[in-house]
């Protein structure tokens, strides 16, 4: 009978209402540097948080998220930082980078070639619009960012950027809440390379709402790479809307948080797009990791190729909940998806369900999912040449994991994803 | 190469072996000197896989009885890697498929541990990269085979030279190919063939498992073994494949019945 490791202690946690409450008594309800329409959605969501508690079980989308590690979290924002203390490498040739942390203060800074900043009436009529066409504004996480976010890093990229924008928080040992928000307005043909970079070492939440906006034949190539501690939570929504022609690639590797859970969703207007999800999430102890992606395609011929892929161990818990929609005009639709999830250990947990809705006839939709350990003839072929069972399943780990971080923006090198996440795995 | 006087690398003695309860060996005994070449031939499910896989210590059979010494010492007893390490090579039959292992990082590791057993020095990236260039000749594989993963997408082909590529990087002892031709076109079969004859020497020996005598045309065995019900039913010289090219096996049968019950057969 294996031993429960002892559950984490829980100081002085608050209820979710009243939890929510302190956290906007302790947020200001506007801050000079926030420009109209987003004071205008923070005070909405504001409206709209003061009446609602944490979602919970009784909710199909949270049924196994346990948001509780949340109320644990001090109701403030994020400690200012103490000196100059991060040790981040720098940034790779060609890639260019904003920390969120010193946003907006360096906001007038000089950006790269064919990157500019929306203000004014550009920004009114592009802020929310994505949220509003994939029917996310009024999810919770995309509220609470809304109520308490720093200013939006509101880009508009047009074709010819070379340099890889990425954006980065680090909140170190900080306790408390940060929220940023950023929104990027891709021009016909444009291309880029965004690295988004979350770390946190403290007890803190990490609420990070991106909106992107692909015009027609422009390509998106999206990197997120996230590490925090157990008693960290990171909130994190991505909503795209695809026009026609163009190509979205999320790669997501995250790992450490006590509790994660990322929400991408993607729209393909008008079909005729390409979407590819890629996800690695790692957890061990009692980390929650959480995936709850939509993808809609209300046009012909888009085009979906995800995969999620899941490391658990000890008492880790992986939640994967695959959307698909493909309703009647979007004819000859073509989707894959996988959910393929190593278990390490006894007591890890996986919950993975593909959840297709298909009205259209003419399309063709896959879907599968794989629980294992690692594959004993795999093992035993590395040990016949002489590999020692434990390096053997190292490589095979390293292998599960390289599939999706060999996808990162090559930017994303610079913060060795992947030896970020072997460093700190037990022996299977 | 037969020299009678050649130290013994690998000597197997009444060896019995199940798998989950299912007895598959019953009396396996052979002897394997240094540079000599055995085939070991029979029908399928005869029992030769399973001898190949017990040698290199697969953990899903389990050995009952007998023993296997392998350059004196009870190969048994050894892990998998250890057995690897001090000079036995199983060629797989099915190369296993490792999605985002690269290829030549599986090489480099393997090889490496090979050489710290034999008090080598271990190579550097750089040092194994021109390694495993020279030795690429040998199966006359490109090098870019080095930066996929290991096996996958490979043809049957070039997973088969992919496994005489790690035999020529970890220079065994003894090899045992299992069905290395099956799978292989001319060309294949040729390179793949060529690259054995290039690694046999006088002190290391070889055991082929195939069905085809077009494998023994292009390597010459030394030793052929018929395999039967889990024993070695015959041996003889390479005229014995000749012969079951042309007969066939229906032989085997009659001469199992004679020996029932079953008793192990004495080799000399």
């Amino acid at each position: 009978m294996p031993t429960l490791s002892p559950l984490p202690s829980r100081p002085s946690a608050l209820a979710g209402t009243s939890w929510i409450q302190a956290l906007l008594q302790a947020c200001p309800a506007s801050l000079a540097t926030l420009e109209a329409p987003q004071l205008k959605d923070r005070l909405a969501a504001r409206l709209a948080l003061e009446s609602t508690s944490l979602p919970g079980k009784r909710e199909e989308a949270w049924r196994f998220t346990d948001l509780s590690l949340l109320t644990q979290i001090p109701p403030r924002p994020l400690e200012p930082a103490l000196g100059s203390t991060q040790t981040q490498a720098s940034p790779a040739p060609h890639s260019w980078r904003l920390p969120l942390d010193a946003w907006p203060e360096i906001g007038e800074t000089t950006w790269p070639e064919g990157i500019e900043p929306l203000h004014g009436p550009e920004l009114e009529a592009q802020l929310g619009r994505v949220l509003a066409a994939t029917e996310t504004t009024n999810h919770w996480s995309v509220l609470l960012n809304s109520a308490i976010a720093q200013p939006v890093v509101a880009l508009r990229i047009r074709p010819g950027v070379r340099t890889c924008l990425e954006v980065v928080s680090d909140s170190e040992q900080r306790s408390g809440v940060q929220a940023h928000r950023l929104l990027l307005v891709l021009e016909e043909g444009a291309c880029l390379d965004l690295l988004q970079v979350h770390q946190a070492g403290g007890p803190s939440l990490c609420s990070v709402v991106v909106e992107a906006q692909l015009g027609p034949h422009s390509t998106l190539r999206h990197g997120q790479v996230t590490h925090g501690p157990n008693h960290g939570v990171l909130l994190a929504m991505t909503a795209v809307n695809q026009a026609p022609g163009s190509c979205y690639t999320l790669t997501s590797v995250c790992s450490g948080w006590g509790l994660a859970r990322q929400e991408p969703v993607i729209l393909q207007s008008e079909g005729q797009a390409t979407s590819q999800l890629r996800g690695l999430h790692w957890v061990k102890d009692h980390q929650i990791s959480d995936t709850h992606s939509r993808v809609r395609f209300t046009g012909p011929e888009g085009q979906l190729d995800q995969v999620h892929k899941v490391v658990a161990e000890a008492e880790g818990r992986s939640v994967f909940n695959g959307c698909i929609q493909v309703p009647r005009e979007a004819q000859r639709t073509k989707a894959a998806q996988l959910s393929r999830s190593l278990l390490l250990s006894d007591r890890a947990r996986i919950d993975t369900k593909p959840e297709l809705e298909i009205v259209a006839d003419d399309v063709r939709c896959t879907h599968g999912a794989t629980i294992s350990r690692l594959q004993q003839n795999e093992l035993f072929y590395l040990q016949s040449r002489g590999i020692a069972a434990p390096q053997a399943a190292r490589l095979l780990l390293r292998g599960f994991c390289e599939e999706i971080v060999s996808q990162l923006p090559s930017a994303s090198q610079s913060w060795s994803p992947l030896s970020s996440l072997l460093q700190a795995e037990a022996r299977p | 190469m037969i020299r009678p006087d050649a130290p013994i690398l690998l000597e197997i003695r009444d060896l019995h072996a199940q798998i989950e309860d299912q007895p598959i060996l019953h009396g396996v005994n052979l002897t394997i000197r240094a540079g000599e070449i055995h085939a070991l031939m029979g029908r399928n499910g005869s029992g030769k896989s399973t001898l190949s896989k017990i040698l290199a210590g697969h953990p899903a059979y389990g050995v009952t009885a007998g023993t296997v010494l392998f350059e004196g010492e009870d190969l048994l007893s050894l892990s998998p890697e250890e057995r690897a390490r001090k000079g036995l090579f199983l060629g797989f039959q099915y190369p296993v498929e490792i999605p985002g292992v690269s290829n030549l990082e599986f090489l480099r590791v393997a090889t490496n541990a090979r050489r710290q057993h034999l008090g080598e020095e271990e190579l550097d990236t750089f040092s194994f990269e021109d390694l495993v260039r020279d030795r690429l000749q040998v199966v006359q594989m490109d090098a870019s085979f080095l930066d996929r993963s290991v096996n996958e997408g490979f043809s049957g082909g070039e997973k088969k030279r992919n496994e005489i590529l790690q035999m020529a990087l970890l220079t065994p002892e003894v090899a045992i190919l299992d069905e290395t031709d099956s799978g292989l076109d001319i060309d294949a079969l040729r390179i793949v063939a060529g690259g054995v004859c290039q690694l046999a020497g006088p002190n290391n020996a070889t055991l082929l498992i195939t069905h085809y005598q077009r494998l023994l045309d292009a390597i010459t065995p030394d030793f052929v073994h018929v395999m039967a019900a889990g024993r070695i039913l015959r041996t003889g010289g390479k005229e014995l494949a000749l012969e079951l090219e042309a007969r066939g096996y229906d032989w085997v049968d009659e001469e199992l019945a004679r020996l029932q019950p079953a008793t192990p057969v004495e080799m000399s």
